[in-house]
């Protein structure tokens, strides 16, 4: 711990590459701290419906465990399903030295100013490991929540799915209705192990002028699939994100969804990046975006090590009303024998589309907005009926805000 | 009623449609015979109202209203349907979904593509990857859920198998109301006088004719239309000899 504080205090000014730069000092609040609730339903209605939209079901049907973070205090965490554990990442590391073995290994800790931040100053986060061949019947979810004008809120979450195992997660990130201004940095590391499979879900629905660091990676052992979804449809001032994936086991599948609506001001910058390291490893990246006049940087990266490896890579873009979106596929086949493809293209709606809509008697308006709820509408093979009622959930949320 | 009086078209600069005169009662099939780059889509596209199509003289009536500055979406409500030959593809938009919004209430989509032999089709992307003749299933069964009262056939026999042309050419003619095969305690007088629904067909084939009692046929050449007869009579007549000798009778 003594080493990690010491890379971190290195790191502390470390720009990042990407991403506008955040002065940290500027997100000075001090956390105030939350009491702990033994039922969901304690929360007041303001602070639970901002979270539905989230993904984050209070009543916790149809969900196998729950994880919430009130600013830096843990308020509720608990499994409902044996063999699955949500726990506290600081307790976690108090109580349990395999924990030790999963902190920091896949992101390193001097990466930037954020990461150096997130050590320093952790607020919290969570573990979720999935015991050795536990499937999980419903998704777990959790969900970072913030309150406290002008904080920044560092988190740091692991998620195992151990051998065998299968885990579905959705995360909702989101923010009291009355925040102006807040930094949220998380630090993600994800392990699928051996024949595992995990689903992570991410919905944000951030405040204006929220500003947005997440730095994460993960690992996926042999037969292992990782499914990365992640659904910002509201506005956000700043978010940087470039989530890596390195598929180390033969057979390893990892696929990348992401799915952006930038409204005015917004300013996102996403990536995702796949390293093909085994033969018979798998990736797929595929993003939608959409701008109403913000800017988007749709990034994506595909590395193929070795021959035998498949890999794909979808930018599509669509600009309704101002903004811009800069698509950037990058394939870097390192060997004979690698098959890596992408298609990028950024437009607008096709007239075509519109008129054949009209057709069968939609009005202009309906026909472009059922045409942009199909572009955002992406098939995730894989994915739990919960979670992706949520991911259309959100679309439809995110259709009445776009009134073009 | 659908009147067209002296319509003249512009594509872009092209001048596509001169002069056209077309009357199609209520109750009445037409087909529209016309050779490739003829005007015979552009015509069906005017009447649908698509702007790029600009009506630069006469006009058009249906039901007794002058459509010819209508948008789309209003003409589509007022009860004209048009089967397409290309429809673009919607991603993300399922087929199923495509089938709720031509119905103007709730319907039974499974019911409806049973009957086109598209049940397998309805989760998929309208149009996404179809083969010619499974578009023509799918337009078909959107027509079927969208009920107009004229309806515009864009060749929707091309393509299609021999398993499945039998199919689409009975199931144009019941929506036509002209299905014989509808056991019924009406006599044909009856049921011929109760026919409202309009009907335009554009082949090339004549295979639809095998299915579809028309009334008139129309060549359009060049843009304008020409010989109105017998649709059986001019389809064996550009079978023998050809457009260009056929429509000679007429001029």
């Amino acid at each position: 711990m003594r080493d990690l504080n010491e890379r971190a205090l290195r790191a502390k000014d470390k720009t990042s590459n990407l991403g506008l730069d955040i002065d940290l000092d500027t997100y000075g609040s001090e956390p105030v701290s939350h009491s702990y609730v033994e039922d969901l339903d304690a929360l007041s209605e303001a602070d639970k419906e901002r979270m539905i939209m989230a993904g984050i079901d209070a009543e916790e049907t149809e969900r196998s465990g729950t994880y919430v973070q009130k600013d830096a205090s843990v308020i509720y965490s608990r499994s409902r399903q044996e063999g699955i554990e949500v726990i506290p990442i600081i307790e976690a590391l108090k109580k349990y030295e395999w924990v030790q073995d999963y902190y920091w290994k896949l992101v390193p800790v001097d990466t930037d100013k954020y990461t150096a931040r997130t050590q320093l100053d952790l607020h919290n986060g969570y573990v979720i490991r999935a015991l050795p061949g536990s499937k999980v019947v419903y998704p777990v979810q959790a969900c970072m929540y913030m309150e406290r004008e002008g904080l920044s809120q560092n988190v740091h979450n692991i998620i195992i799915a151990e051998e065998g195992s299968e885990l579905h997660i959705i995360t909702g990130c989101a923010t009291a209705a009355h925040l102006q201004s807040g930094l949220h940095v998380g630090v993600s590391e994800f392990y699928v192990k051996k024949n595992a499979r995990l689903s992570f879900t991410m919905i944000h629905y951030w405040a204006e002028e929220m500003m947005v660091r997440t730095r994460s990676a993960g690992i996926v052992e042999e037969g292992g699939l990782f499914l990365n979804n992640y659904i910002c449809m509201k506005p956000v001032r700043s978010l940087q994100m470039y989530p890596t994936t390195h598929l180390v086991g033969k057979g390893a599948v990892a696929r990348f969804y992401s799915l952006l609506v930038g409204s005015p001001e917004s300013q996102m910058d996403i990536g995702g990046r796949i390293y093909l390291k085994e033969p018979d490893t798998r990736a797929e990246i595929i993003s939608r975006a959409i701008t109403n006049g913000g800017n988007i940087i749709a990034r994506g990266d595909l590395i193929g090590e070795v021959p035998g490896v498949k890999a794909h890579l979808e930018c599509q873009g669509l600009i309704l009303n101002g903004g811009s979106i800069h698509a950037i596929p990058e394939l870097e086949g390192m060997i004979d024998g690698v098959e890596m493809s992408h298609e990028a293209a950024v437009g607008k709606i096709a007239q075509d589309e519109i008129l054949y809509l009209m057709s069968r008697g939609l009005s202009e308006d309906e026909a472009s907005a059922t045409i942009v709820r199909g572009f955002l509408s992406v098939d995730i093979p894989g994915l739990p009926p919960q979670l992706k009622a949520e991911i259309d959930r959100a679309v439809e949320q995110s259709d009445k805000d776009m009134s073009m | 009623m659908l009147q067209i009086e002296d319509l003249q078209v512009k594509l872009g600069d092209k001048e596509i449609l001169r002069h056209i005169d077309l009357e199609i009662l209520p109750g009445e099939i037409h087909i529209l015979f016309g050779p490739n780059g003829s005007g015979k889509t552009s015509l069906l596209m005017t009447i649908m109202g698509y702007p790029q199509y600009r009506v630069t003289g006469g006009k058009i009536l249906f039901k007794g209203q002058d459509i010819t500055h209508m948008s789309v979406n209003e003409r589509a409500r007022l009860g004209i349907g048009m089967s397409y030959q290309r429809p673009p593809t919607i991603h993300g938009v399922k087929t199923r979904q495509m089938i709720e919004i031509c119905a103007k209430e709730k319907i039974d989509v499974d019911a409806l593509a049973k009957k086109v032999n598209f049940s397998e089709f309805l989760k998929r992307d309208v149009n996404e990857g179809f083969s010619g003749g499974e578009i023509k299933r799918s337009e078909l069964l959107q027509l079927m859920a969208q009920d107009a009262d004229l309806f515009l056939f864009d060749e929707p026999e091309s393509g299609v198998d021999l398993e499945n042309i039998s199919l689409i050419g009975n199931i144009i003619s019941e929506l036509l109301q002209r299905d014989f095969r509808v056991e019924s305690k009406k006599t044909q007088k009856e049921r011929h006088k109760e026919r409202t629904k309009m009907g335009l067909i554009i082949t090339h084939t004549g295979f639809i004719l095998d299915y579809v009692t028309a009334d008139k046929g129309q060549v359009l050449f060049d843009g304008s239309l020409t010989c109105t007869t017998n649709p059986r009579e001019i389809f064996r007549c550009i079978s023998r000899v050809g457009y260009e000798e056929c429509i000679r009778c007429a001029t």
